[in-house]
């Protein structure tokens, strides 16, 4: 399954990293964060959000680890790096700035 | 990157290489984890467990997918780039090992070449001591006389009050070479050692392995501390690594010495060349030198010493200090010290140890060394350039199916890594088998270990590393450079080049030649210049006679003889030898021209004689007996020889040489005028003709020599003029010595032709490197001609067969290409001429009565070069002529 095409380059990044930001977690609680918060509107699929980790991990901007998760198992928990908490404020306000422009075309009245 | 992030994902990176199953697994391991909870969760919304799996399933997506995009997420790195590389350049580099082997034999034939030589430098120039403690802090210490070039040695008085007043340097201290001989057993055999301060082995922070190193104090007096301490290897050799040695005694020039430590292994003292068996403190002086206690003589200059800077001191403050220190000397001591200075030399150029005599040719060798790396990487640059041609449609190919620019190069680049990487591994090994080279190349002398290490630490590594970087971006460049504008479509429809890129690459590969052949030029000419050198040094007459003349000494020092014995002896000696049959005469002197004695040296005043202010001329002079002019055959031109009635009763007699006579008297006849000598008046009865006395490069100076009975050292060389072979006339004067007194022994006897030989040996050794070296660069450039000739008429069968098949005879084919290659050769010859006339300047020090453009040594370098290149040429024009031309035509 391909990154949905309607996400913005580079924002489901910027939504991992939000979401690790708040509190580390293995990758199906990050999947049900995701369609919680967003309500499903951004559609990002499971499948596409392994490899988006990995390739965070490996820009060092989280990092995984082996916990046991209640019952008896072990999962991969990431978490967010220092590095990846400099990356979050950069992506945040770069995210801002955008925004702000985008909305304001498109407020604009139309004559 | 920042280290933080390395600190994150190398070691991620390194699993995704290494463990790559593991990683892969533990991708399963998440995934099915994430597949559990979700069908959990669709059974907590009340899913039957089939419904449960089928949406988990979907919700997720194909594993295998998201497994493969996981992989391509993490990226293909730079580990796993880089191996891939170097396995596919090695695959690559056994599949042409003919060009594989040929590349890397240049590669460490060039840079074994500079890395021996570098480690030479190091090793004898810049880093000669690497057991002493701060070594980059010590310089050498040694005299010089206003108005003379040179060095001399500094008296012990006056090194007492620079080791007093010098506030700059952590430690000075003397270092002496000497001799002597040594028994062990009924074995007898001389040796070197050095005569010491007694801050000696703290000074230069050397722990003896057992035992001490000299205590404060043992430096003073006459012969009063008798204590020794000895090398590691003596021990080892001669005393059979006795663990009771300290203690016991060992007689050095017949006193009894105690041996108080031995020093630690792969310490050979501080005297660059020799390796040191023995150090003694300078109390022992008497015992070691012939001319007498002079411990408290300012006159006597006769140490060699070192000083070791504070940190961050310059050459420069402490030189001003020295100076200072060494002015005050003079205003005190105006008699012994008037215009004496003490200088401070960087170790590489140290005057007094054979640092200051390999200084030249290691100069010149680095510049040889650097031109065979030209030649050598010449050659490996026509190397490539075939290769990049006949890799050219792999790599169009490659492009093709995507590989970047950058991606290619890097390929490129570690495939030159690869080469440049074992050439240097290679010539690292060729530079660890030649570190002791330079002592073969020397000529041996009996009692004297010959220590010209060369030195292999991290500087040179680091230049080693330093050449393999450049070599490798040249390795990597070249073939780049080629691929660079492939033109994709073109290049994969057919495979032939065009015809103007073939002619555009011969043209780069003929450039190369060109250069290559410029450059052994220039080392063939200056080998030549330098063979020419030699001949003329060793043809030159000394001013005395070699061939029939023989030199030795008698032990009478070692043996313990006073002066009024040795007198007796050397008179008895003397009698006999002249009664040997086959000896035509027979004459003492304190010093045998050319050998490695420093001359004594005398203030001088001539009666009519007005020195410039500020300036106290002195001379050297040597101790001579009657009948030594005949013997060496050094022709007197006036008054007459020493006889046996100028002894030390008779009026002070002396002779001087045609240079002294001229500078002093001038016009005058200076027989029977007055000559003051150590402050006393004598009178000249004779002109000598001027002659070689340490050096056969030095220019004529002026010298003069007294009678050994009025200036008497013991144990005095013997020169004997005989007609008898060398071992005949060395048994029969073994048998005369015995006859006097039977434990005497007689030093090495050597022919004054040898002498000579020794004295030039530099010179040997520097022809010897450069002619090898030059050789190579010759071999280098005629397989460079050779593939370059080889290739052109591979290129050219069409035109060649064209020429055959309109009536060309094989001798006019033959003619042709040896006519290309030679015209190849004119071009690097006229260029090589041209930068030659400049360069070999450069050899200026080591040329002697040869000009450095002197013509006749750029001719014969040229003809070696025309005979090389129709070498070169023979094969490739042999092959031209075998051309079959209705074939080649016909394809």
């Amino acid at each position: 399954m391909s990154k949905p095409s309607d996400l913005v380059q580079g924002t489901l990044d910027m939504l991992i990293l939000k979401i690790v930001a708040l509190e580390p977690l293995n990758g199906w609680a990050m999947s049900q964060r995701l369609k919680q918060i967003s309500s499903d509107v951004l559609g990002v699929s499971d499948g596409s959000l392994y490899p988006a980790l990995h390739k965070l991990e490996r820009r060092g901007w989280i990092s995984a680890q082996w916990k046991s998760s209640g019952n008896n198992r072990r999962a991969k928990f990431y978490s967010l790096t220092r590095l990846g908490r400099g990356q979050l404020e950069k992506e945040t306000a770069n995210w801002n700035r955008i925004s702000t422009a985008i909305s304001g075309i498109v407020k604009l009245k139309e004559a | 990157m920042s280290l933080e992030r390395w600190f994150h994902t190398l070691p991620l990176r390194w699993r995704d290489r290494f463990r790559r199953k593991q990683v892969d697994q533990e991708l399963r391991d998440e995934l099915r984890d994430h597949l559990e909870q979700q069908i959990q969760a669709n059974l907590e919304k009340g899913m039957s467990i089939e419904e449960a799996r089928q949406a988990a399933v979907l919700a997720l997506g194909g594993i295998t997918q998201i497994e493969q995009q996981c992989r391509d997420a993490r990226g293909h790195n730079l580990i796993e780039n880089t191996i891939q590389d170097l396995r596919y350049g090695f695959r690559q580099l056994c599949r042409n090992p003919g060009f594989s082997i040929l590349t890397i034999l240049c590669l460490i034939l060039g840079i074994g070449a500079n890395t021996a030589v570098f480690s030479w430098a190091e090793g004898i120039l810049f880093r000669p001591y690497p057991a002493v403690a701060h070594q980059e802090r010590l310089l050498a210490l040694a005299g010089t006389a206003r108005g003379e070039s040179g060095a001399t040695g500094i008296s012990w008085p006056d090194f007492l009050d620079l080791q007093r007043n010098c506030t700059l340097c952590d430690a000075l201290f003397v270092s002496k070479i000497t001799g002597s001989t040594l028994s062990i057993g009924d074995h007898a055999e001389v040796t070197t050692g050095s005569i010491v301060s007694a801050n000696y082995f703290d000074a230069i922070g050397v722990r003896p392995v057992l035992g001490r190193g000299f205590e404060p104090g043992e430096d003073v007096g006459s012969n009063a501390h008798p204590v020794v301490v000895i090398s590691y290897d003596l021990w080892q050799k001669r005393f059979r690594a006795d663990p009771q040695i300290v203690g016991k005694m060992q007689r050095l020039n017949n006193i009894p010495h105690t041996i108080v430590g031995v020093a630690p292994e792969r310490f050979y003292g501080t005297f660059v060349g020799w390796a040191m068996n023995f150090w003694v403190p300078a109390s022992m002086e008497e015992n070691f030198e012939s001319d007498g206690y002079k411990l408290e003589d300012r006159s006597a200059r006769w140490i060699e010493g070192y000083l070791r800077l504070k940190p961050g001191v310059t050459r420069t403050q402490a030189q001003d200090e020295i100076s200072a220190i060494a002015t005050r000397l003079e205003d005190s001591y105006p008699g012994t010290n008037r215009g004496r200075n003490i200088k401070l030399w960087a170790l590489w150029q140290t005057p007094f140890n054979n640092a200051g005599t390999m200084l030249p040719t290691l100069e010149v060798m680095m510049a040889v060394v650097t031109f065979v790396l030209l030649i050598a990487c010449a050659n490996v640059g026509n190397l490539l350039l075939v290769r990049s041609f006949a890799r050219r449609h792999e790599m169009t190919v490659r492009m093709a199916i995507g590989a970047s620019g950058g991606r290619l190069f890097k390929q490129l680049l570690t495939e030159g890594l690869l080469l440049a990487g074992l050439g240097t591994a290679g010539g690292l090994l060729v530079a660890y088998w030649c570190r002791h080279a330079l002592v073969l190349l020397s000529p041996p002398r009996a009692g004297i270990a010959m220590y010209l290490p060369g030195e292999i630490d991290w500087h040179v590594m680091l230049l080693s590393a330093g050449i393999c970087l450049v070599a490798t971006l040249v390795l990597g460049l070249v073939p780049a450079f080629q691929s660079r504008n492939i033109d994709l479509a073109g290049a994969l429809k057919s495979e032939s080049s065009g015809v103007t890129a073939a002619r555009k690459k011969a043209w780069m590969r003929s450039g190369l030649v060109v250069v290559q052949v410029c450059l052994s030029f220039i080392l063939l000419a200056g080998a030549v210049l330098l063979l020419e050198s030699l001949q003329k040094i060793r043809s030159t007459s000394p001013g005395f006679s070699t061939t029939r003349v023989v030199e030795t000494s008698v032990s009478l020092v070692a043996a313990g003889y006073d002066v009024p014995r040795a007198k007796i002896l050397q008179d008895d000696l003397i009698d006999r030898v002249r009664a040997t049959p086959g000896v035509e005469s027979a004459a003492f002197a304190r010093l045998t021209p050319l050998g490695y004695g420093t001359y004594s040296e005398t203030p001088i005043a001539v009666d009519g004689y007005q020195p410039p202010l500020e300036e106290q001329p002195t001379v050297e002079y040597n101790q001579v007996g009657p009948a030594y002019f005949a013997t060496l055959g050094i022709p007197l031109l006036s008054g007459r020889d020493f006889t046996r009635a100028d002894d030390e009763k008779a009026p002070l007699v002396a002779i001087v040489n045609r240079t002294m006579k001229a500078r002093y008297w001038g016009d005058r006849d200076p027989i029977g005028r007055r000559l003051q000598v150590k402050g006393k008046w004598a009178r000249v009865i004779g002109v000598a003709a001027d002659s070689k006395y340490e050096s056969m490069r030095e220019d004529p100076k002026p010298f003069f020599y007294v009678p050994l009975l009025q200036d008497f050292v013991r144990g005095p060389a013997l020169h004997i003029r005989t007609t008898a072979s060398l071992e005949n006339i060395s048994a029969s004067l073994l048998r005369e010595v015995h006859a006097l007194d039977g434990n005497l022994a007689l030093y090495e006897m050597i022919t004054l032709q040898e002498q000579v030989d020794r004295s030039t040996s530099p010179q040997l050794v520097a022809v010897t490197l450069v002619s090898i070296l030059a050789g190579l660069a010759l071999l280098l450039s005629a397989v460079g001609l050779y593939g370059v000739m080889s290739y052109a008429v591979a290129q050219s069968m069409r035109e060649l067969a064209l020429r055959m098949a309109l009536g060309a005879g094989p001798g006019d084919l033959l003619r042709l290409v040896i006519s290309r290659g030679l015209r190849l050769t004119a071009g690097g010859v006229f260029l090589g001429a041209a930068a030659g006339l400049a360069l070999t300047r450069l050899l200026g020090r080591l040329l002697y009565n040869v000009s450095p453009r002197d013509p006749r040594a750029f001719g014969a370098a040229m003809a070696v070069m025309i005979v090389t290149t129709v070498a070169a040429c023979l094969f490739p024009g042999w092959r031209a002529t075998r051309t079959d031309p209705a074939r080649v035509l016909r394809d």
